[in-house]
């Protein structure tokens, strides 16, 4: 009964939420708007894990389905098309897990308008789950622009200085790749009949259109993972997002670029991926080589993060398209779904720990207003048990083995030295690099002497503090220690992905 | 000439308001200062019983009258519904506004009453004389509406900027059509339709495309016609800058439906041509031109310029689809730019002007509500969905992809991103900065809930957007 308006709950329950929020009114109301808040965003939480539990293994079927016609654009009907796969079903549970974390990390820190705040987050929530479950190209693309637009409300409003400049960088940057994929997603429409994604995964396209079609998915899903060279948004909007922003927009959004290669690119332009997957694998070495030393050199800590955060990306678009070396290599595709399940479970990976790292520099910035290195030293004098909490995110940021970090990292870089060496290589630089300028920053924050009075004055996490803290500790020691739940989830989906991507699906002779 | 009474039943919409108009004018004469809300009311009741005039007497197949210089058809209907709706949204919105500063209540009235009756018979006409009529009589009262506030200096100079360019440009159109008639020996859209393809290669019927286009386009106001567009939207009166804005774009649409499909299909070849010049320049001026305004009332000018580029490609396609694109893309942009000039006079009052973009700085502080209202109308002109304009946007598209015209659905894409830039920074002034003005809106409760339903209706008509466009789809010309 409940299945077959599962996923409509999950979208549109925080959407509706988001408006009854809304409308507890002013500042006045804040803590009506909080508890609101927070009430449905565990209501979502719950029905994600209810959708966890009555989850299939082991088929690459798409699951609680809705079909119902939505409207006519001249001769192509769009759905109301929802399902979940195997790869969708770990990201919407991070999207509602994520959501829950970000209202209680604003509980007491956004003074300012709350009611709005505590909406956007919970607006943001609907409309990311409708990106993660839409089989729609339509649905798709609205929930997909949708989304922009209460991120560029809470960058604006409760961002940091340059708020303005980064917010607008964000949407324009974003809107700009998207708008490319529009007219793609309109070309394929228009010549299969049809918006249904999975009818574009099995449609036989030219290597022309192929390639074009690509080129567009790419400067949407490049945007927003976001891939170097078109990755300078992102340092930006995560120093002046405020922590609940920069939560949301690390932990989720950045995986919604990575999601768009794998139900986009790869299996409706499997040919075109092929053929420009080695340039595809020189930006993610790039962004993994570079960007690592670019993170080392930050003074500021948010955006060392934030060059973190693209660096981790980069594992995950190289995985996904390592896939035909390793198949050419080895013959058959268990290789392959391992880079690809690897990178899976460095996006949900990477989706708690710099979630975690951001909140972390949060409970700092909240009281010492400020996020520059040289202002901290010896904080684990004052605060010691946020500093373990922060040191614990810092050795899963650089890939310590226990931690989830280590997990997804590892199968990349295994299944990559099956594609070649020398990728191995360079992606394996990744962990002397994140272990560089994750526990260097570390050091100079945390460790040391008191550096100055300021230093001396702040008090330890409060209990909020450490239950958030504590929330995102257990899940990033949970999947270090025993991925196999998370594995098991999308084996099926991916192995049929990698089935489907590496077989060519030109016309013969077209 | 053969005479029917059956035929002016065709035409009883516009004999109704022509006598109602007269009847308000006369009405006007006597009315005294204090009870001026008479004229109000009785405009009102002439626009209601209009529209219900013209849904009664709405019939399924077109029909012609008076010796085929006038049309009924569906395409005639909707449109004429969508003028008189917003009408009627027109004078709710400018009422105060109008009461206040003693701008001519009453002739503002009738001259939108008569303008509203050109526009009717401008849908109507399938004449080339009768699309001249709707058109001098649609212009005439704008322009002397632009004037209405006669002791101001920018008032006056652009309604002369307006009438001596729109006189030039009925110039140009008289003389295109002119041609049209010396080669195709008749002033009968159906005819021409009939007789323009056997002088297709004749340069004297080119030439005439030309002129008749150039007319057009300047009533559309796409560029390089369009240099008349900001100067009159910000010299006049933001009730007038608000009917001039969104009723007037319709039927410029209808007169480019008429002339160019109903007329001139034959040309297509000739005039796709033209207007993919029109559309591309009206984009790339209106929104690069935007960015730089500072004066809201200028760059929703220049925000139109750009979209009538993009209507204009809807109907550069061809097909029946493009033309219903073009038609919901005009019907909702009409909405759209009512509720934006209708959010102008929202926030002025006597003696204030929220002319400067920067009135709308911290808007979201004084009221959460209007602020949520001016970003639906923001992001819906930008096109971002799920609003309505994103809606539009994408049949736009959707059709020049159909036509394998790609390229330029990748231009149109182009301009729009550049177009959000500045529909962002009305957004980031509503609601990044802090309020100047500190003073609470002063409204009558008919204009918050009319601006409310508004913004609603941009929003929810974009999650079902096919209620308006299959009925666009069902009156085009297959």
């Amino acid at each position: 009964m409940l299945d077959n308006y599962l996923l409509s709950l999950l979208i549109w329950l925080p959407i509706v939420g988001g408006m009854l929020v809304l409308a507890t009114g002013g500042d006045k109301n804040s803590s009506e708007a909080r508890v609101l808040a927070l009430v449905i965003s565990l209501v979502i939480l719950i029905l994600s894990v209810l959708l966890y539990h009555k989850f299939t293994l082991g088929t690459a079927q798409m699951q609680f389905v809705e079909h119902h016609a939505w409207f006519k654009l001249g001769s192509l009907q769009a759905f109301y098309y929802l399902g979940v796969d195997g790869i969708s079903l770990p990201l919407i549970m991070l999207t509602a897990f994520i959501t829950v974390i970000v209202v209680i990390a604003g509980w007491e820190v956004i003074q300012y308008k709350t009611a709005q705040y505590m909406a956007a987050f919970l607006f943001m929530e609907g409309l990311m789950i409708g990106v993660f479950c839409a089989l729609d190209a339509a649905l798709f693309y609205v929930f997909w622009e949708a989304m922009l637009i209460p991120m560029f409300i809470v960058i604006g409003m409760w961002g940091g200085a340059r708020r303005v400049y980064a917010t607008i960088k964000f949407f324009l940057y974003t809107f700009f790749g998207s708008v490319f994929m529009l007219v793609a997603l309109l070309y394929l429409a228009f010549h299969i009949g049809s918006f249904d994604i999975l009818q574009m995964h099995a449609a036989k396209i030219g290597m022309t259109a192929q390639l074009w079609i690509f080129i567009a998915f790419l400067l949407a899903f490049a945007v927003k993972v976001p891939m170097w060279p078109v990755h300078t948004w992102l340092p930006d909007a995560h120093v002046e997002a405020p922590t609940g922003g920069s939560v949301v927009l690390a932990a989720i959004m950045l995986k919604l670029g990575a999601y768009g290669f794998l139900r986009f690119s790869l299996p409706i332009t499997p040919d075109a991926s092929h053929t420009l997957a080695g340039l595809m694998i020189l930006l993610s070495l790039i962004a993994v080589v570079y960007i690592g030393f670019v993170a080392l050199v930050q003074q500021d800590m948010k955006k060392l993060i934030a060059y973190s955060s693209i660096s981790h990306m980069g594992f995950v678009t190289l995985g996904f398209f390592i896939i035909w070396s390793i198949a050419a290599n080895q013959g058959n595709y268990t290789g392959a779904v391992m880079g690809i399940e690897g990178a899976i479970v460095q996006m949900v990976s990477h989706g708690f720990i710099s979630g975690a790292m951001f909140l972390c520099v949060g409970v700092m910035y909240d009281r010492m207003h400020s996020r520059m290195i040289k202002d901290y030293g010896g904080v684990v004098n004052t605060m010691p048990s946020f500093a373990a909490f922060a040191v614990l995110f810092a050795m899963a940021n650089a890939g310590l083995p226990g931690t989830s970090g280590f997990v997804g990292e590892f199968m990349v870089i295994l299944s990559s030295f099956k594609a070649n060496f020398w990728f191995a290589f360079l992606a394996a630089t990744t962990l002397i690099l994140g272990a560089g300028y994750t526990l260097w920053m570390v050091k100079r924050v945390i460790f040391g002497a008191v550096a100055n009075d300021n230093v001396a004055k702040l008090t330890d996490i409060n209990r909020r503090e450490f239950f958030f803290l504590g929330l995102l500790a257990i899940m990033v020691l949970a999947f270090g220690l025993y991925p196999a739940p998370l594995l098991n989830v999308m084996d099926a989906s991916v192995s049929n992905l990698v089935e489907h991507v590496i077989h060519s699906k030109l016309i013969p002779g077209g | 000439m053969h005479f029917d009474l059956n035929q002016l039943s065709l035409a009883l919409p516009e004999i109704l308001l022509l006598s109602m108009a007269c009847v308000v004018l006369i009405a006007d004469l006597f009315v005294t200062e204090r009870s001026r809300g008479a004229t109000y009311i009785l405009a009102q009741i002439t626009l209601v019983a209009v529209f219900l005039m013209v849904l009664a007497t709405a019939i399924d197949k077109p029909q012609l009258a008076f010796s085929h210089t006038f049309i009924r058809d569906g395409l005639g209907d909707l449109l004429k519904l969508f003028v008189l709706g917003i009408g009627f949204m027109v004078f709710l919105y400018s009422k105060d506004y109008l009461k206040s500063r003693d701008v001519c209540f009453g002739e503002f009235h009738v001259l939108a009453l008569f303008g509203i009756l050109g526009m009717m018979i401008l849908i109507s006409a399938n004449n080339l004389l009768t699309i001249y009529l709707g058109l001098e009589l649609l212009s005439l009262c704008l322009y002397a509406m632009v004037a209405l506030q006669r002791d101001s200096i920018l008032a006056s100079e652009s309604a002369i900027k307006y009438f001596i360019l729109g006189a030039i440009a009925s110039g140009m159109l008289l003389y295109g059509m002119s041609m049209i008639y010396g080669m195709t020996g008749s002033l009968d859209l159906t005819v021409i339709n009939q007789n323009v393809v056997q002088h297709k290669t004749d340069m004297v019927l080119i030439f005439g495309l030309v002129f008749v286009m150039v007319g057009v386009a300047f009533k559309l106001g796409a560029v390089p016609f369009h240099m008349w567009v900001p100067d009159v939207y910000q010299g006049s009166p933001t009730a007038v800058t608000l009917f001039l804005g969104t009723a007037p774009k319709i039927a410029a649409f209808a007169m480019l439906m008429r002339l160019l499909v109903y007329g001139l299909m034959g040309l297509y070849a000739e005039w796709r041509d033209i207007l993919i010049v029109l559309a591309v320049a009206s984009m790339a001026i209106g929104n690069i031109v935007a960015i730089s305004q500072t004066n809201i009332k200028r760059m929703l000018a220049y925000s139109t310029i750009s979209h009538v580029g993009f209507l204009i490609l809807g109907v550069l396609s061809g097909t029946a689809a493009g033309f219903a694109s073009a038609m919901f893309y005009t019907l909702t942009y009409a909405v759209m730019a009512l509720g934006a000039f209708g959010m102008i006079i929202l926030l002025s009052r006597f003696g204030y002007e929220a002319e400067h973009i920067d009135s709308f700085k911290g808007l979201n502080q004084r009221s959460s509500w209007f602020a949520f209202v001016m970003l639906v109308l923001m992001f819906s002109l930008a096109g971002v969905p799920p609003f309505i304009g994103f809606w539009a946007k994408l049949n736009v598209l959707m059709a020049l992809v159909s036509v394998n015209l790609t390229w330029l659905a990748i231009v149109a894409v182009v301009f729009s991103i550049i177009g959000a830039f500045y529909y962002l920074r009305i957004i980031k002034l509503m609601y990044f900065d802090t309020a100047q003005d500190s003073q609470s809106l002063e409204c009558h409760t008919g204009m918050r809930v009319a601006m409310s339903l508004n913004g609603l209706a941009i929003l929810l008509l974009g999650f079902k957007p096919d209620l308006l466009l299959a009925l666009c789809l069902q009156v085009v010309p297959g």
